[in-house]
């Protein structure tokens, strides 16, 4: 038995490792002095299609993201971890996509890819955290899904069980293939790159689809897609003159629970 | 953290010029090209794959061996079941090692091998040396795949070397009881089984490192009646066929993450390696000297990490309201350490480049050109003399090194808390383990006494300098004069080792100051590889060796009178 398993996956900003000139005076991203990685949770995401694959040999990963040309990085670097095949869907015609107009083009993609038994992706990208782009695919293709998934542990040519991992425990569920998963962070960490891939991949170019070799309806892409507009950016600072020191004694417990009560925060 | 990238010295010295002629010559013009698929096209593209490939080695180094050190050193090595069981750590080392593909980075790629010459795979140990000196132990014993490589048959080759690919452990048996540095005394025995048609060991080997490794290279007597080098011979045993007992694991003092077994062979079946009667003179040798550039590079990784720890404590402690490194009893001693550490580090990638010229004209054979003899001649020539006093110069810096990063933390440093004090310990086999610093200046005897050291000390001198640069020079050039001075004394009886070990010492320090000068040349010339100015450094070595020769000659003086 072997499978073929598309790995959804993203290029993002660096946001866990940020400098001082991370972000515009607007409040806005600078993604020039973020460096360009890719999404923790993919990387975890193709960590469990690489497991499948050591176990049947002659499964097939495919990974897929839609984004700029310059997302060849982490085509390169799935291919050098023991991914077999990189696509890129890039075209300006997805700028301004949100969660919908994404769903709906990587879900066109993956159509055209052809046959598959599972689409894995991270639970979530650092950029977005919006954790909707894996549920919005399974739902326009049309496929059972599972959320927060952390192990694999059964596979069975038909069914897939997996674990969990959810606030209050560990849950494991059963899904018939095909079947869209989402990682979890606590999913094992994927393996470091292959030399030989390494080597081997080192120039690699991904393949490039644009808009229109998905066969989309052009009006649910990008911008026109995109129900979700952006209001106003609010660039929150969290100030110290909003902090209060509570002396750790009775009196001043009771004074802490009491402005609580009396803000309703508490009782 | 990324123990590669974020050291640009090495960068310098993998593209130092010479790099582009050894790359083309390891690959043969690059016949190998379109056949594997990570074969280079061309020599610039060698060195990208071999910086590509360091990256990865530094990700690890970075990322898993040097978070597991701590731990590794407290738990250790165990024996359960005649089987040596790593410390977990050291087990995911091993394993996310062996997962990517890094167990056989010199092998030829017909072997799964990457193929690399030495300098990228001696930067590889100084890396992971770097995050855990006791772990680089057990990493640089994939070079036993280089003695099987060179001077096995083809079908010990075919058998054996994709298995130390595919993470087959290794070790070298050497030294016995009565056998340490003088190997000749070996009496492991080794005889012909008519029967079974293989050779059969008998006997103890003793301080054998990673030795409940999965591969054995056995020096072992297989002349009967014979008593010095000439009788040994070279055996490869695989542990799958039996007949061996780990009898007991070493409490040591440092690198207590490698394991150092006792063994005892009882008949244990065993392959013969090329031809009898050269496992010592030959083959041994031969390895030995690249054991040397292992701990040569095991000692530049532990004087990196050594400077690091003390340059980030001195940053952040502070003390009469300032960070400590503004002082300047504590700045001269991280500028000292940084020196050492660049000093041994040019001179180990100098030594690694002539091991690979000398090896890539080696392999010509008799196609050799009369020219490209000379220059086989002039390499193998200059690893020679160079290697002893790059393993005694850069074992001792090393622990000088560690010994001052304590100094540098203080009191904290004499307690556990901190890394310096597992520095200290690790390093102080450098300086013991694969020939003592004694042995090195036996070694260097040679060299000294037929004239090599100078006159490549003359080739150093002749190079062209920038005008700034000439007052070093000029330091180093009245350096030479009191070796000489040194070289002419007569040899004081009581004292005749000390006098050798003075001008060993002398001809090293000149030697590494000449090396930092050209490599300040290369930085004045528009060299951009390294962010650091080697300057500081070479001024440094430069003030260093004239001072050691004056202090040398006076000693000697004064002894001879």
């Amino acid at each position: 038995m072997n499978y073929q398993i598309v790995v959804l996956i993203k290029q993002v900003p660096d946001t866990q490792n940020v400098g001082p000139d991370a972000m515009n005076a607007d409040g806005t991203v600078n993604r020039a002095a973020l460096p360009a990685i890719f999404n923790p949770e993919d990387l975890k995401a193709l960590e469990m299609a690489l497991q499948i694959k050591e176990q049947y040999p002659g499964s097939v990963i495919t990974v897929l993201t839609m984004g700029p040309e310059r997302a060849s990085a982490i085509i390169r670097d799935a291919l050098s971890r023991g991914a077999d095949r990189g696509i890129i869907i890039s075209d300006a015609r997805f700028a301004g996509s949100d969660t919908l107009a994404t769903s709906y083009a990587l879900a066109c993609a993956i159509r055209k890819i052809g046959e598959f038994d599972m689409v894995l992706g991270g639970r979530q990208a650092i950029d977005g955290d919006t954790a909707q782009v894996g549920p919005q695919v399974a739902e326009k293709l049309d496929l059972p899904q599972i959320t927060y998934a952390e192990r694999l542990l059964e596979l069975n040519g038909k069914h897939i069980v997996l674990t969990r991992r959810l606030d209050n425990g560990v849950e494991t569920v059963e899904a018939e293939l095909p079947v869209l998963v989402t990682v979890t962070a606590s999913a094992p960490d994927c393996r470091y790159p292959h030399a030989h891939l390494l080597l081997k991949n080192a120039k690699a170019q991904a393949e490039i689809w644009n808009a229109d070799a998905i066969r989309p309806e052009i009006e649910r892409l990008g911008l026109k897609g995109s129900p979700t507009k952006v209001k106003k950016i609010d660039n929150v600072v969290l100030a110290h003159k909003e902090g209060v020191q509570v002396e750790c004694s009775e009196a001043g417990i009771n004074g802490l629970v009491m402005t609580l009560v009396q803000d309703h925060i508490i009782g | 953290m990324n123990f590669y990238d974020d050291n640009d010295s090495l960068k310098f010295h993998l593209t130092h010029p010479d790099m582009l002629k050894i790359a083309a010559m390891k690959e043969q013009d690059f016949v190998e090209h379109g056949k594997y698929g990570d074969a280079p096209a061309n020599a610039e593209e060698a060195l990208e794959n071999y910086g590509r490939v360091l990256s990865l080695v530094g990700e690890i180094a970075g990322e898993v061996v040097a978070p597991n050190a701590e731990e590794v050193d407290h738990e250790g090595p165990r024996i359960e079941e005649n089987k040596v069981v790593y410390a977990k750590g050291t087990q995911q080392n091993y394993d996310v090692l062996k997962k990517s593909g890094l167990f056989g980075i010199s092998m030829p790629r017909c072997y799964h091998g990457l193929n690399f010459p030495y300098v990228p795979f001696i930067m590889t140990t100084e890396i992971i040396s770097r995050a855990d000196t006791g772990f680089a132990t057990i990493w640089s014993l994939q070079d036993c795949a280089e003695t099987v490589s060179e001077f096995a048959d083809q079908a010990l080759k075919d058998k054996f070397l994709p298995r130390i690919y595919e993470g087959a452990t290794c070790s070298m048996d050497l030294t016995e009881p009565d056998a340490g540095s003088d190997l000749q005394a070996v009496r492991l025995k080794a005889t012909f089984d008519e029967a079974a048609n293989c050779w059969r060991l008998n006997g103890v080997k003793r301080f054998i490192t990673n030795g409940g490794a999965d591969l054995h290279l056995v020096l072992a007597r297989s002349e009967e009646g014979t008593l010095d080098g000439r009788g040994l011979s070279y055996f490869l045993y695989d542990r799958a066929d039996g007949g061996l007992t780990v009898r007991r694991l070493e409490n040591k003092m440092g690198i207590k993450g490698s394991p150092t077994a006792e063994l005892v062979f009882n008949n244990a079946p065993a392959h013969l390696i090329g031809e009898r009667r050269f496992g010592l003179i030959k083959y041994v040798m031969t390895l030995m000297n690249d054991a040397r550039l292992g701990v040569g590079s095991q000692s530049v990784g532990l004087s990196e990490v050594a400077c690091r720890e003390a340059e980030a404590y001195a940053a952040e402690r502070e003390q009469f309201g300032q960070a400590i490194v503004r002082f300047p009893a504590v700045r001269d001693l991280l500028m000292t350490m940084r020196a050492r550490t660049d000093a041994t580090r040019t001179l180990l990638y100098e030594t690694s480049r002539m091991v690979d010229l000398y090896k890539a004209y080696e392999a010509k054979g008799k196609n050799m050109t009369p020219e490209e003899r000379a220059a086989y001649k002039a390499a193998l020539r200059s690893a020679d003399i160079l290697t002893p006093i790059l393993k005694l110069s850069a074992s001792e810096f090393a622990n000088r090194n560690a010994y001052d990063c304590i100094q540098v933390h203080g009191g904290s440093g004499f307690m556990k808390e901190y890394a310096c004090e597992r520095l200290y310990r690790d390093a102080r086999i450098l300086s013991i383990y694969e020939g003592t610093s004694q042995l090195q200046v036996v070694a260097a005897q040679k060299g000294i006494a037929n004239g090599t050291y100078l006159s490549k000390i003359e080739e150093y001198d002749s190079r062209p300098l920038h005008g700034s640069l000439e007052p070093l020079r000029a330091q180093l050039r009245e350096a030479t004069e009191n070796c000489k001075a040194l070289l002419e004394l007569p040899n004081s009886e009581e004292q005749g080792y000390d006098f050798k070990r003075m001008q060993t010492d002398v001809i090293a320090a000149i030697i590494m100051a000449y090396l930092l000068l050209s490599d300040s040349q290369r930085q004045l010339d528009g060299d951009e590889s390294c962010s650091r100015s080697f300057l500081p450094s070479a001024r440094y070595m430069a003030a260093y060796a004239r001072a050691e020769s004056v202090r040398c000659l006076a000693m000697a003086k004064s002894y001879s009178v």
